[in-house]
């Protein structure tokens, strides 16, 4: 296989697996902007999964199923915003116990449906005139599905609204100083709540471009772990959702070459790689973090209670 | 003190220090909150909550083989719940008793299967290499928290997937039993190998024992030592220990080699107490390092106490056996069942944390 | 306050509350009746207070006296428990900042309202809606700032982040943000503790230009000369009630201090004259570096002798917590030396260091200085818990201990219920007496002071300050780092002062004027004779 096959399936790889933890990473980026650590990404992500398939398979239907995945997502992250910001519990427990319940419950929900494959998926498309280009043309824009650009539209919306409207300042303010934004008259709360609600929309598309875009079925736990990769890359891209967009491709193209690794490594221990990259990436990524102010939201999960100081 | 907020048509004033009782009362009412909870769930399924919580309770006392279930449930989480209350009290959030409970669980089949250890030396070495290789996987985080400010959540949390995978590396590839036909299994333990068990139940004893102890000792460690003064100190108050010059490094590293090790303990005794063999790393930690999440912050990070949340645990897990079996409900459901007690025992903690009353306006 | 003034001062009450319900149409702000609860205190005890338009008015009390809490009431941060609240005579509700801001109230908190990450004009107009929905119009918010800034001479750049600015620039944004808003009452919050006296005069030229053009002042304040020199009325408070309202014009400072502490002050500080010892610490062109890794000190050169105490004066940021770090083993020296006895104690562990002798009274007093959570008895041996008696081999002796917090209780005056009451519901003046009686029991050698009573009242100042001096006098080596330069006056023997991370020169205290000290502060280097 030559270098330009090369280049272009791991660019193609990169789009089509990154998208999901691109998605996932958009909404944590939102809700930690906002000071509020989500740790229920993989609950979130497996719930889109699932009513994502069953709305397809039921009605034919996937962007009515992404729709309802995303309702979904929207619904289960309000449970963690309740606890979280409302009755000011532990957000790292409260992450995962929201983990826990997503992953419980749609084991328990879909367990009739295990194995089952999806023909009304989401349609592939190749960008009529871009996709002749040489290998950007086969690499980007062949064969993916719209989801996959749409998500590039949203970094580039989500990138603007953060740093370049009233509702960026106002979120950042938020997650960075609770008590100035409350002094000014900005309700801390809502700020939250709508962060974390976009958190879980996201979330839930994630998880339903898994089922009914990656690949179509539903299978148990078919997340496997995603939704912590997602908590990594938020960081990896410093809050920010250029960087997550780059972050994610970067993630899923490297995850992609490691199975060129497969004529020397195990195929168990590939699996493991993902989770080897997120660590080796945070090591990386942690002298920039301590030293160029681009550390976490100061008010990370810290609840918000006025008077307090 | 001065602390208030609005909630609603609530007041809601900070309590200085919550009593025992309060604190006991809050967490019995959150547990029933969060049972009926799921008893809705139950309904909805077309099952009857009463049928079903009277299975899960039949099952896990009404005979003595179900009881045995709960025991041997209540080990794992009992040795993962009380090291995880040492790591908690260093403020480690260590998510990774899963994935070091899976390497006690390798380090033991290795002695086992791979030593040529024999006679009464293989158990006790079992348990001393399990100590060893759970606490080395809960000490990389630690170290990796302490000098880079790596994210603790993330970094025990990919690591039991790492652990997992190594897991099925080894029983796919080069600990694949000769005697197995092909099956991704190790061979099974040697009976110098094997704990002893209660009758012909899965109760391991020796390791039930030694969780008892280990909780009465991480309980006079914690309260009572110098290590614990300091876990204390680096836990509530990083800054204060700096200001003493209690290391950080060190203490963080002392709570997760407990942690740890106490993981890796619960993983010797699942490979040779229950199974017997390494084989499906789901099968063996059946995600308890997780549930031993819950069953620690039930107990208020107090190892004594882990001795009754275990228990509780194990009636769960035991029952939730005997549910999948009699009602053909999915096992998932003590998963969904973990998340919804988790929501209401930290939802719960406002009540300790403030005192509650309609205002008069 | 003489007779007089008394009767004069109710009558204006009883006017107040003759004209009814419906408020006087006079006065800016009035406040009736107002209670505040906390859980344990009683915060505000029915607090009446006329503020007239176009005054400053300077809320005068200790602290804990109930002046935060009431203007936070007004500014909606609070909610009161009871009385009301009257803006130009109609009675007004006020349940959170946006109302506040609605009636044009604006507040500068002590503790600045800024989000450090954000440029000057995010700040501003942060949770302003300007007819433009999401979107900016940056080059509108920027004129604005700039005629704002021209009118009173708060010269700032609209683009820089805020964590970039100085202390007094920061200070200058709060203003403006306020005025931005159309504020036509300002509470100022103690406003001046972090700035030079050079800075305090250019604020106050601010303050009379902005109420010349009508807008009204509230200043909380606990310093007698700020009062003196910037008001036109000053309300005294004492323990969440009012004391007495008085024409600035008519009072002087021994009644005010009076009204303020309910006794009268006399300091009754001794601080006889003695031999200076040997010399303890010797510092020498050490240097070090910020959180960020910027050169935050460099070539700090000094000494501190036995019976000595060596006042550090500064505005809060030019390096007094990088050296307090660095003494102290908290923060690694980038160059240059520090000894101990003639020992090179540079870079030794902060637990090294300790135990070489140098006692540690941090800034950070609670983030840092105790363990809230933990008891007295176990916060009394947070450095000792590692030596006998309290350590029996890997074992912790709490019933010793326990026997060693009794007796510090004692000694110092430490207001708690019992040894095993957790420290974080200890008042501030008893947190700093923990701290003092744990940091002294070992007989240190040297002593790094970082404000010690900064938000203190009376009572534990003076007791806190007679400690040191008593340690100076058992010949201790004091390094007393302060922004309060009149307790720097009171108690050093030399005064060293900071600026920029550098010293601008060390002058005995007899010496020492204040100008001099300002001029030093705001970086003029002290020729030396």
């Amino acid at each position: 296989m030559g270098w330009e096959s090369w280049l272009i399936s791991t660019f193609a790889r990169a789009l089509a697996y990154g998208t999901p933890l691109l998605l996932g990473t958009l909404g944590e980026i939102y809700a930690e902007r906002a000071g509020v650590l989500n740790l229920g990404i993989e609950g979130m992500m497996i719930m889109g999964a699932y009513s994502a398939f069953v709305v397809s398979y039921k009605t034919g239907h996937p962007w009515l199923g992404i729709l309802v995945a995303a309702m979904v997502g929207g619904v289960f992250s309000l449970i963690h915003a309740f606890a979280s910001i409302t009755l000011k519990a532990n957000q790292v427990v409260s992450g995962l116990a929201l983990t826990m319940l997503g992953l419980g419950l749609a084991g328990v929900l879909g367990r009739s449906m295990v194995g089952t494959p999806l023909f009304t998926s989401l349609h592939r498309i190749t960008v009529p005139g871009l996709s002749t280009i040489p290998i950007i043309g086969p690499g980007f824009f062949t064969h993916q599905n719209l989801l996959v650009y749409i998500t590039m539209l949203l970094v580039l919306i989500l990138w603007y609204i953060l740093f370049h409207t009233r509702v960026g300042i106002t979120i950042r303010a938020v997650g960075e100083s609770p008590e100035t934004a409350d002094s000014l008259g900005v309700n801390v709360a809502r700020v939250r709540y709508l962060c974390v609600v976009v958190g879980g929309i996201f979330a839930g598309v994630a998880g339903a471009y898994l089922s009914v875009g990656y690949r179509p079925a539903w299978t148990e736990g078919m997340t496997g772990g995603m939704g912590w990769i997602v908590i990594a890359l938020t960081i990896f891209a410093f809050w920010n959702p250029i960087y997550g967009l780059l972050g994610s491709y970067f993630f899923a193209s490297l995850y992609h070459l490691s199975y060129r690794l497969q004529a020397w490594i195990s195929p168990e221990l590939l699996k493991a790689m993902p989770y080897v990259f997120a660590i080796i990436i945070l090591i990386l990524v942690s002298r920039g973090t301590v030293q160029k102010r681009r550390g976490a939201p100061a008010a990370l999960t810290i609840p918000y209670t006025r008077g307090e100081e | 003190m001065k602390r208030i907020e609005r909630l609603a048509l609530l007041k809601v004033e900070k309590r200085p220090v919550p009593s025992g009782h309060v604190i006991l009362s809050v967490s019995i009412l959150a547990i029933l909150a969060a049972l009926v909870v799921v008893a809705i769930f139950f309904a909805s399924y077309g099952t009857s909550p009463f049928r079903a919580y009277g299975a899960i309770i039949k099952g896990a006392f009404g005979s003595w083989q179900g009881f045995s279930e709960t025991l041997r449930r209540m080990i794992p989480l009992l040795l993962c719940g009380v090291g995880l209350t040492v790591a908690f009290r260093a403020l480690f959030w260590n998510i990774g008793a899963d994935g070091q409970l899976l390497f006690g669980a390798i380090a033991a089949t290795w002695v086992a299967l791979f030593s040529g250890l024999h006679g009464p030396v293989v158990i006790p070495m079992m348990f001393l290499a399990g100590f060893a290789a759970g606490a080395l996987w809960g000490v990389i985080p630690a170290v990796l928290k302490v000098k880079m400010r790596i994210n603790d959540v993330i970094t025990t949390l990919m690591m039991n997937y790492i652990a997992m995978y190594i897991v099925l590396y080894l029983i796919h590839g080069p600990w694949k039993g000769p005697s197995v036909r092909g099956y991704p299994l190790t061979d099974i333990f040697s009976p110098a190998a094997q704990l002893p068990t209660i009758g012909n139940t899965h109760v391991h004893w020796p390791t039930l024992l030694l969780g008892l102890f280990l909780a009465l000792a991480a309980y006079i460690m914690l309260n009572r030592s110098k290590s614990g003064f300091e876990i204390q100190v680096v836990g509530e108050n990083p800054h204060a220990a700096r200001f003493a010059g209690i290391s950080e490094l060190k203490t963080t590293v002392t709570a997760m080699l407990t942690s740890g090790g106490l993981a890796g303990l619960a993983g010797v005794g699942e490979v040779a107490g229950v199974h017997l063999r390494l084989f499906d790393p789901n099968q063996i930690s059946m995600g308890y390092g997780y549930t031993a999440i819950i069953v620690a912050w039930l107990a208020r990070k107090n190892p004594l106490a882990v001795i009754v949340t275990s228990f509780f645990f194990g009636v769960l897990m035991a029952g939730g056996d005997v549910i999948k079996v009699n009602l053909g409900l999915p096992f998932q459901l003590i998963n969904m069942f973990n998340g919804v007690i988790m929501f209401f025992l930290i939802g719960s903690e406002i009540f300790m944390r403030y005192r509650i009353t309609l205002r008069r306006k | 306050m003489a007779p007089d003034e008394l009767v004069k001062d109710s009558r204006i009450q009883n006017d107040a509350v003759a004209t009814g319900t419906a408020g006087n149409p006079e006065y800016a702000v009035q406040l009736k009746g107002i209670v505040k609860r906390f859980p344990g205190v009683l915060a505000n005890d029915g607090i009446d207070l006329d503020i007239k338009r176009g005054e400053i008015h300077c809320l005068l009390g200790e602290n804990g006296a109930g002046k935060t809490t009431l203007m936070r009431i007004l500014y909606g941060l609070y909610s009161q428990d009871e009385g009301k609240i009257f803006l130009n005579g109609t009675p007004v509700n006020i349940s959170s900042p946006r109302e506040a801001l609605a009636q044009h109230i604006g507040m500068v908190h002590q503790h600045f309202r800024l989000v450090p990450t954000l440029s000057v004009e995010e700040n501003i107009i942060l949770g302003l809606d300007e007819g433009t929905g999401p979107f900016l119009n940056l080059r509108r918010v920027r004129a604005k700032i700039r005629k704002i800034a021209k009118t009173y001479g708060l010269s700032v750049d609209p683009g820089a982040k805020v964590w970039q600015l100085s202390v007094g620039q920061r200070q200058r944004v709060e203003i403006i943000k306020a005025l931005y808003r159309e504020a036509d009452i300002l509470i100022m919050d103690e406003p001046t503790s972090v700035l030079t006296p050079q800075e305090v005069d250019q604020l106050f030229t601010t303050l009379r230009t902005l109420v010349t053009d009508g807008l009204t002042i509230i200043l909380i304040t606990h310093k007698l000369d700020e009062v003196m020199r910037v008001s036109d009325r000053v309300t005294v408070l004492r323990k969440g009630k009012v004391v007495n309202t008085l024409e600035t014009s008519r009072v002087d400072k021994p009644s005010l201090a009076r009204s303020m502490v309910g006794r009268d002050v006399v300091f009754r500080l001794e601080k006889s004259p003695i031999e200076r010892g040997e010399e303890i610490l010797e510092v020498e062109e050490l240097g070090a570096e910020d959180d960020r890794g910027l050169p935050a000190i460099s070539e700090v050169t000094f000494d501190v002798y036995g019976g000595e105490i060596l006042g550090v004066a500064g505005v809060s940021g030019n390096g007094q917590r990088e050296l307090e770090e660095s003494l102290t083993g908290l923060r690694r020296a980038t160059s240059g030396k520090i000894c101990l006895n003639k020992k090179d104690i540079t870079n030794l562990s902060a637990r090294a260091i300790a135990d070489a002798g140098v006692a540690h009274v941090p800034a950070q007093r609670i983030s840092m200085g105790i363990v809230p959570n933990m008891s007295i008895r176990e916060n009394l041996i947070l450095k000792q818990y590692r030596h006998p008696p309290f350590a029996k081999g890997l074992r912790i002796d709490y019933k010793a201990a326990g026997r060693h917090a009794q007796s510090a209780v004692q000694d110092y005056q430490i207001a708690a219920p019992s040894v095993d009451t957790r420290a974080k519901l200890l008042s501030g003046g008893n947190i700093q007496r923990l701290i003092l009686a744990r940091e002294l029991s070992g007989s240190p050698y040297l002593i790094v002071a970082a404000h010690p009573t900064y938000g203190l009242d009376v009572g534990a100042t003076e007791q806190i300050r007679q400690v040191l001096l008593n340690q100076r006098e058992s010949g201790a080596g004091i390094l007393l780092i302060s922004e309060d330069l009149g307790e720097i006056m009171t108690l050093s023997d030399r005064i060293m002062v900071m600026f920029a991370g550098e010293v601008m020169g060390i002058i005995p205290s007899e010496d020492a004027r204040l100008g001099e000290i300002g001029l030093m502060m705001a970086g003029t280097r002290h020729e030396k004779d």
